[in-house]
């Protein structure tokens, strides 16, 4: 062999070694990624599992310093505060992803209201429980779970108009016109053949957003505050899960933190069970999108 | 059709375009509502600070003097610790899952990343504090000053608690989005682009180095802003392990405070007056530099605004 082509083949082959190395960096990437996620699914569950029993499903908390007591209240708190901020977001949400998919997809209105939702999502939750205590609390004088729900759909409207507006956008303009040409009117259209067809993509968004919802805190640490006792109304403060788990998180008391695991882990599972169905439910109806 | 039919059908049109129009307005009204209703509340704190409110660090309610420094700094020192932990991990990943693994691995992991994204930031909190501080205390920290403790970044008692916690669980936080639109941004890239390279004889890493990566540059660019933007907000995880000391401190592993930190501790104790107003203007502070990163990105960077936008502009309007 001369020396060009040893030249040439030594090149090539430290080429080769290199490729080999970053792909298995890249391979060192994903493992590395996934170890948090795996550490943090296997402690939940096993600290967790270990501090749910009944009590913790059924009571409110033991006062201070005596044991037992559960989450029951928090977890009460959460679906009406979660629930009443469906209530409010999703029908503004869908209806506003109706307009940008079909009215607005390319006037000047439709494009700020897109800009500005994806905008919306980019603010900090933090920011929006300021803004529902400025709004909410403030005049009414009083944390209260309707003023957490406030900041909750504040978050879900942007969020839910535009998976409603994607949603919309999987069905085909054919449908549109075929039923348009049926001689129907534009709305009649819409409500009664384009939401059918997009409907489970539809409710996937919407169970999406839930499951955001239910795992946020920061938005209601100064709105929905807490509170140790089942809830007293819509007007009062009122404990959930989340807020509750970070109380007992940073407490100093063994006894509470692991309450809090346990919350963790019932958190994790109504979000993650959500997630997953809300992902089948997309992926059977419209096969992979990709 | 007859005329009175016709007139039932236009009116329901209208009223059913108007609903829909209304619904639309009211995301223009809440961006409106965030910005006004920040700036009135925290006008007082405005004008009677000035610039001293970001310059100052004595932060006292008792005697109200209101400086933001310590907590300006701790937010900006604590989200470029997980950038830099984070960017080279996810653009790693982002690459491997487009250019790499086969379509079986790739949604396995695109499914773990998406779970990833799921996890709600009180429960990384609750990890951070029972797993993460004791594991950068014992682990990290010793290893660090054994081999470039003569860093002043590295300098101090291990606590655990601190900076670079905090930093290594917004990475963590932040390694979903910046993947996912980082994904997208190499998605844009042309098969074309990478023909002619593999064509040329490159190996696939050359690929990827060369031909796949720098060309959607400020995709990834766009992808790693919008990242900072979600570290810089990041609320209950950071104020959970970053200890909630208000210190300036060159060395990573003092404790800090963030903004979003401090109003998570001291919001709801706070009965009204100057105080109140000083709080919301370091919310108004977080809500303008995060607006103001995903308004710059999202306008020069297409890309971002997702499929559907482009699914949108694509089709023509239907009148």
């Amino acid at each position: 062999m001369n020396a060009a082509t040893d030249r040439y083949m030594r090149l090539y082959r430290r080429r080769k070694l290199k490729d080999q190395m970053m792909t298995a960096l890249l391979r060192l990437c994903v493992v590395l990624a996934l170890i948090p996620l795996v550490s943090i699914l296997s402690y939940v569950t096993w600290r967790g599992i270990g501090a749910v029993n009944l009590d913790f499903l059924m009571k409110t908390p033991a006062p201070v310093g005596a044991s037992g007591g559960g989450m029951a209240n928090s977890i009460v708190g959460s679906g009406i505060v979660v629930g009443l901020a469906a209530l409010m977001g999703i029908p503004v949400g869908v209806l506003a992803g109706i307009y940008l998919a079909e009215y607005g997809r390319n006037n000047l209105f439709g494009k700020v209201v897109r800009f500005l939702a994806d905008v919306l999502q980019g603010i900090p939750s933090i920011v929006v429980g300021i803004v529902a205590f400025t709004l909410v609390v403030l005049p009414m004088q009083t944390f209260s779970a309707f003023a957490g729900a406030v900041a909750l759909s504040m978050m879900l409207v942007p969020f839910v108009a535009r998976t409603a507006e994607e949603a919309i956008l999987t069905v085909s303009d054919d449908i549109r016109e075929a039923a348009m040409a049926l001689g129907q009117p534009r709305w009649r259209v819409i409500l009664s053949v384009i939401l059918h067809a997009a409907r489970g993509a539809l409710v996937t968004g919407a169970m999406l957003g839930i499951a955001r919802l239910a795992g946020e805190t920061a938005p209601l640490l100064f709105t929905a505050l807490n509170n140790r006792f089942w809830h007293q109304g819509l007007l009062a403060p009122i404990s959930t899960l989340t807020v509750q788990v970070y109380t007992y998180a940073i407490a100093p008391f063994d006894d509470w933190n692991a309450q809090a695991w346990a919350g963790a882990f019932v958190l994790l599972t109504l979000i993650l069970l959500t997630n997953v169905v809300a992902r089948t439910l997309a992926r059977s109806k419209y096969g992979e999108r990709s | 059709m007859t005329h009175e039919k016709l007139e039932t059908a236009k009116l329901g049109e209208l009223a059913f375009r108007g609903a829909t129009a209304a619904a639309a307005s009211s995301i223009l009204a809440l961006a409106a509502v965030y910005a006004v209703q920040m700036t009135t509340n925290s006008w007082e704190s405005i004008v009677r600070f000035g610039w001293d409110f970001v310059t100052g660090t004595a932060w006292d309610p008792v005697s109200d003097v209101y400086g933001a420094l310590p907590f300006i700094w701790g937010t900006v020192v604590s989200s470029l610790v997980a950038l830099v932990l984070a960017v080279p991990l996810s653009i790693g990943l982002a690459a491997y899952l487009s250019e790499v693994a086969p379509v079986r691995i790739r949604r396995i992991v695109e499914f773990f990343v998406e779970l990833l994204a799921a996890i709600p930031s009180v429960v990384y909190g609750l990890w951070g504090i029972f797993v993460l501080v004791p594991f950068v205390r014992e682990h990290v920290q010793p290893f660090l000053q054994n081999t470039l403790g003569f860093l002043p970044l590295f300098q101090g008692p291990p606590f655990g608690y601190g900076m670079l916690t905090a930093g290594i669980l917004l990475a963590i936080m932040i390694l979903p989005i910046i993947t996912s639109l980082t994904r997208e941004a190499l998605h844009a890239v042309p098969i074309a682009q990478r023909e002619a390279s593999l064509a040329l004889g490159s190996t696939r890493w050359e690929t990827i180095r060369h031909a796949v990566l720098p060309y959607n540059k400020s995709g990834i660019i766009a992808a790693i802003v919008l990242g900072l933007g979600r570290a810089l907000g990041e609320t209950m995880a950071v104020t959970m392990v970053i200890g909630n000391v208000p210190l300036i401190s060159p060395s990573l592993f003092m404790p800090g405070q963030t903004v979003a930190s401090l109003l998570a501790n001291e919001f709801a104790e706070v009965s009204g007056g100057l105080y109140l107003s000083a709080l919301t203007e370091l919310g108004l502070l977080l809500f303008g530099v995060t607006f103001i990163l995903n308004v710059v990105t999202r306008l020069f960077v297409p890309l971002v605004s997702r499929k559907v936008g482009g699914a949108a502009e694509g089709r023509r309007q239907l009148t």
